[in-house]
């Protein structure tokens, strides 16, 4: 085995010192009753070139945005990975690293966290953010946690626009807390109902969770849920799952939230069938020994020379147990280098254009569409890369018609949301080029045709 | 003897913000193909304050540099016990970039999405076969939430039989993680004693009808098969309780015994630890989790089914704990597990593991004399030895740092917590013995430095680009960003 170095010699010679006889008997203290009596029964060891032969095999039918016209998002998206990216993160140094716990031979990745944080930072604006979360989910789920710790109170209000993969992961996460979750209605222009929302604020409420842009693509008035949620004392929590969007739009810090979460995926990571993705986590600075993760800070050496370290670990489990603020130990840590160098490359102007863009191709697509008969959009709140389209055809009807066109047109809404059965999320980016939008529409047209 | 350790020309680097220059720009996109829409003036932001402006080439040789500060696997030996810091396969990360799946969508429609789906599932099948579990879910980003994932299951099969136990029973050599989840599934955590092992007795003496389960490593982190742990496990299901594994040092069992076969209920397996996928300076890992059958219908959903013709997505099911993650898990780290099981089969993972082993018994028959080792069991995957014998005033942190000095990453120190001083080794089966001797050298220089020459481990590193950190400011007065003029 190519990976495994030892020779029949060298198994001898190290029996001998370490003064046993058989490899049997380095497993004396593994019972005879538990040990496994036959072979595994897996298929038997495949070279390089069987190996890649049966990936591609197996890739070669997975449809994605080399073979279809893909207008899919609904919290993946496909967008413009530059090619230094995969470049760097290929470099072993960094790929094959571990969590950076030995400072002196871990500046790389320390000093790259660091960068990262502030770039959360600065594109959130907020105070402090840490080293990454699993992904955009998980890093909801975790923010309500900690919305609840700091408050104190045990009811969150989650608004049902926000990403429902979101919903469900926090549900999973507060299952068995003590903790209530509750629906806020969605208004007619598509955003959280802020009647509904104040008809059900009050003093038990930690937290209230809403996306930006939330899932049906709609902009979310940010600086409003915030007043209601500080008017109670509870906890704005915003969750960008598409953070291209803030290439444009006002921060949510600005806007303030008290936490800001959100998935870094459309910034230079490749689709994969949903992960690995990175979680990001951003907080005020006074909350800071709250959050959860790892956190990077700025010191010096012995000689004066500034160096990056781990920090305020007190608050982790590896210190602190079961008092710990998450369980987190691992996380994203290759996939917020590869965020931190898109957003290194895109840069000020690179990040807006790149926003503006995806703006306006979905801009077109929505115009072209709503001209089509039998297909209708659904809310006219403003909107960033997605927006919801209602057909008279049934949805999976013109998905498969359009899956024949070679087109992925969008994501049917029925399953999460029964009262939008007729419904499917349509997500344009900077990578669908006007032709491909105008295949879109002529698609749709031939069947209403 | 060769020391590994040099100083060789190392560059400085500045942070990206202070590299930026107004103007430079380090991206291209096609020219926008359709009119500009704008949003309304009261949405959009001013620019982004801060962020950088910098050139293509900027960008790759920052990066570039910084990543020479980093010590990988590829760079050389990196015994961190209980993390399994084997070899990362190349052409692992060849298969994961294949663009079939690297660039499929999580949301595309099963039916176009046969091939990541067919991986999945056979990856499913083969951790399930590795483990003697009978079902397993990729769904977990990680160990820690693989084990959030596999505890909330146990607590869903106690509700759905009405048991409201409150408790969980945890070993004081476990990882800080099984502690911190038992908090997140909303249980009281008893610490319980070792004596390098468990004994029923002790399990025996805590377990009664308001404990949910018993949270076990095995082996354990001093390295030492958990030998009573058919007999535990009787006694905790004989008392209504479930038996959680933390399944970090697998690597160790591989092919020569399965967990389920213990009595285990759920374990949770660390893709980046025995399955080689890399551990990216942090993560991204995988852990996915195995159940018995009982405890199938608890577990995190949607997972990847089989019809004998197709494979899909599986619908809600009523019992699942629900999701763990938006989509399903780290796929492209699955890819590459599922690559290394292809890539050693049956007899390879078992050959992994016994040299794994072996290893480990090198290491410690090189070192046992030099250094204290408390447990005196066979260790299997990994050994535990500590500073007690070190003179000069030298501790285990001094070891450490002195390693990098030689060119070492060091072993995990300080844990597990009932080891005073601890040094956890664990070389895994990527090692030749002349890299074992060249180390074991070099543990052995360093314990005789602490007795002629103490201020060289007082001292180290010495030839890293950065000496030791002020940790204490660090934690004291954070700074965790950069800012303009700060």
């Amino acid at each position: 085995m190519r990976y495994i170095p030892h020779t029949a010699g060298d198994v001898t010679q190290m029996l001998e010192r370490i003064g046993v006889a058989t490899l049997k008997d380095l497993f004396v203290e593994v019972p005879e009753s538990v040990r496994l009596k036959r072979p595994l029964d897996l298929q038997e060891s495949a070279s390089e070139t069987e190996l890649l032969r049966e990936f591609k095999t197996l890739a070669a039918v997975n449809a994605t945005s080399e073979t279809h016209k893909s207008f899919l998002g609904g919290g993946a998206y496909n967008h413009f990975i530059p090619a230094v990216i995969d470049q760097l993160i290929s470099r072993s140094e960094f790929y094959t690293a571990y969590t950076p716990y030995q400072p002196e031979i871990s500046q790389g990745t320390l000093q790259a966290v660091f960068e990262f944080q502030t770039l959360i930072c600065q594109l959130t604006g907020m105070d402090a953010a840490n080293a990454s979360m699993y992904d955009g989910a998980s890093a909801c789920a975790e923010a309500v946690l900690m919305a609840m710790r700091l408050t104190r109170r045990k009811r969150v209000l989650l608004s049902k626009a926000l990403n429902p993969r979101y919903r469900a992961v926090v549900a999973t996460y507060c299952r068995y807390l003590n903790l209530e979750l509750v629906d806020v209605a969605i208004a007619d222009d598509g955003r959280t109902d802020l009647t509904d929302l104040a008809a059900k604020l009050d003093d038990s409420i930690a937290a209230v969770v809403a996306g930006y842009p939330n899932y049906l693509g709609v902009i979310e008035d940010v600086a409003a849920l915030a007043e209601q949620a500080h008017g109670a004392g509870a906890k704005l929590v915003t969750a960008v799952a598409e953070p291209v969007a803030l290439g444009l739009l006002k921060s949510p810090g600005e806007l303030g939230a008290d936490i800001v979460v959100g998935d870094g995926q459309s910034f230079g990571l490749p689709l994969a069938f949903g992960g690995p993705y990175v979680g990001f986590f951003a907080v005020r600075q006074k909350d800071v020994r709250g959050m959860p993760g790892r956190l990077v800070g700025e010191t010096t050496d012995l000689e004066g020379q500034r160096g990056f370290v781990l920090t305020l670990a007190t608050r982790e489990q590896h210190i602190r147990r079961e008092k710990a603020t998450s369980n987190i130990c691992s996380n994203q840590g290759l996939c917020a280098l590869m965020v931190t160098i898109f957003m290194s490359l895109l840069g000020k102007q690179g990040l807006r254009e790149m926003a503006e863009q995806n703006l306006a191709k979905a801009a077109y697509a929505r115009q072209q569409l709503s001209a089509i008969k039998g297909f209708s959009l659904v809310f006219d709140g403003a909107s960033f890369n997605e927006f919801v389209v209602r057909s008279e055809e049934p949805v999976a009807e013109v998905l498969t018609r359009l899956e024949g066109a070679g087109i992925l047109a969008g994501i049917p809404l029925g399953e999460e949301y029964p009262e939008l059965a007729d419904c499917f999320l349509v997500c344009v980016t900077e990578q669908n080029q006007r032709e491909e939008i105008d295949a879109l529409v002529a698609a749709l047209q031939g069947g209403a045709a | 003897m060769t020391i590994v350790g040099t100083s060789g020309l190392i560059l400085n680097e500045k942070l990206l913000f202070e590299h930026s220059d107004p103007g430079r720009k380090g991206y291209s996109l096609p020219k926008l193909d359709v009119p500009a829409a704008e949003l309304p003036a009261e949405l959009c932001r001013e620019e982004i304050s801060g962020f950088p402006e910098l050139s293509e080439v900027d960008v790759v040789r920052h990066f570039t540099r910084l990543s020479t500060w980093n010590y990988g696997v590829d760079s050389g030996f990196y015994p961190l016990g209980s993390c399994t810091m084997k070899y990362n396969p190349k052409v692992n990360e060849v298969a994961a970039r294949i663009p079939g799946l690297a660039f499929i969508h999580p949301s595309t429609p099963s039916h176009l999405a046969q091939g990541s789906l067919e991986l999945m599932y056979r990856l499913q099948v083969a951790l399930a076969e590795i483990s003697g579990f009978a079902k397993v879910t990729l769904q977990p980003a990680a160990g820690a939430q693989g084990e959030l994932a596999g505890m909330l299951v146990i607590r869903a099969w106690h509700e759905a039989r009405g048991s409201k136990r409150t408790k969980v029973l945890i070993p004081d050599t476990a990882h800080g993680t099984n502690p911190a989840t038992a908090s997140l599934t909303g249980y009281d955590v008893v610490p319980i004693a070792s004596d390098g092992i468990l004994t029923l007795e002790e399990v025996e003496a805590h377990m009664n009808d308001d404990v949910a389960a018993l949270m076990v490593t095995n082996p354990n982190t001093l390295g030492l098969f958990e030998t009573n742990i058919e007999a535990i496990c009787k006694l905790v299901h004989e008392r209504g309780g479930m038996v959680y594994c933390d399944g970090a040092n697998l690597n160790a069992l591989m092919g020569i015994a399965r967990p389920g076969d213990m009595g285990i209920d759920v374990m949770h397996f660390n893709l980046h630890k025995t399955f080689s996928t890399p551990h990216g300076g942090g993560g991204p890992g995988s852990g996915p989790v195995g159940v018995t059958e009982e405890l199938t219908p608890y577990l995190p959903g949607p997972g990847v089914e089989y019809d004998g013709e197709n494979y899909c997505i599986e619908a809600t099911r009523a019992d699942s704990i629900g999701r763990m993650m938006a989509f399903h898990g780290n796929v492209g780290i699955m890819v590459r597990a599922y690559a290394y099981i292809r890539s050693m089969g049956g007899d390879g993972l078992k050959h992994a593991s016994e040299m794994a082993v072996l290893n480990a018994n090198y290491v410690r028959a090189r070192l046992e004399g030099v250094y204290d080792l408390p447990f005196t069991s066979r260790s299997l995957h990994e050994v535990v030895f500590s500073d007690k014998d070190l003179e000069g005033d030298c501790h285990t942190l001094d070891v450490a740092k002195r390693l990098i000095d030689y060119g070492y990453h060091p072993p995990t120190i300080y844990f597990p917590l009932v080891v005073k001083g601890a040094i956890m080794i664990e070389p895994t089966e990527t090692e030749s013995q002349e890299v074992l001797d060249e180390f074991c050298d070099a543990m052995i220089a360093i314990a005789g430095e602490a007795r002629d020459n103490p201020a060289l481990l007082h001292q180290a590193p010495v030839r890293s680009r950065i000496r030791r950190l002020d940790e204490t400011t660090a934690a004291r007065k954070p700074k965790l960003k950069w800012e303009k003029g700060a």
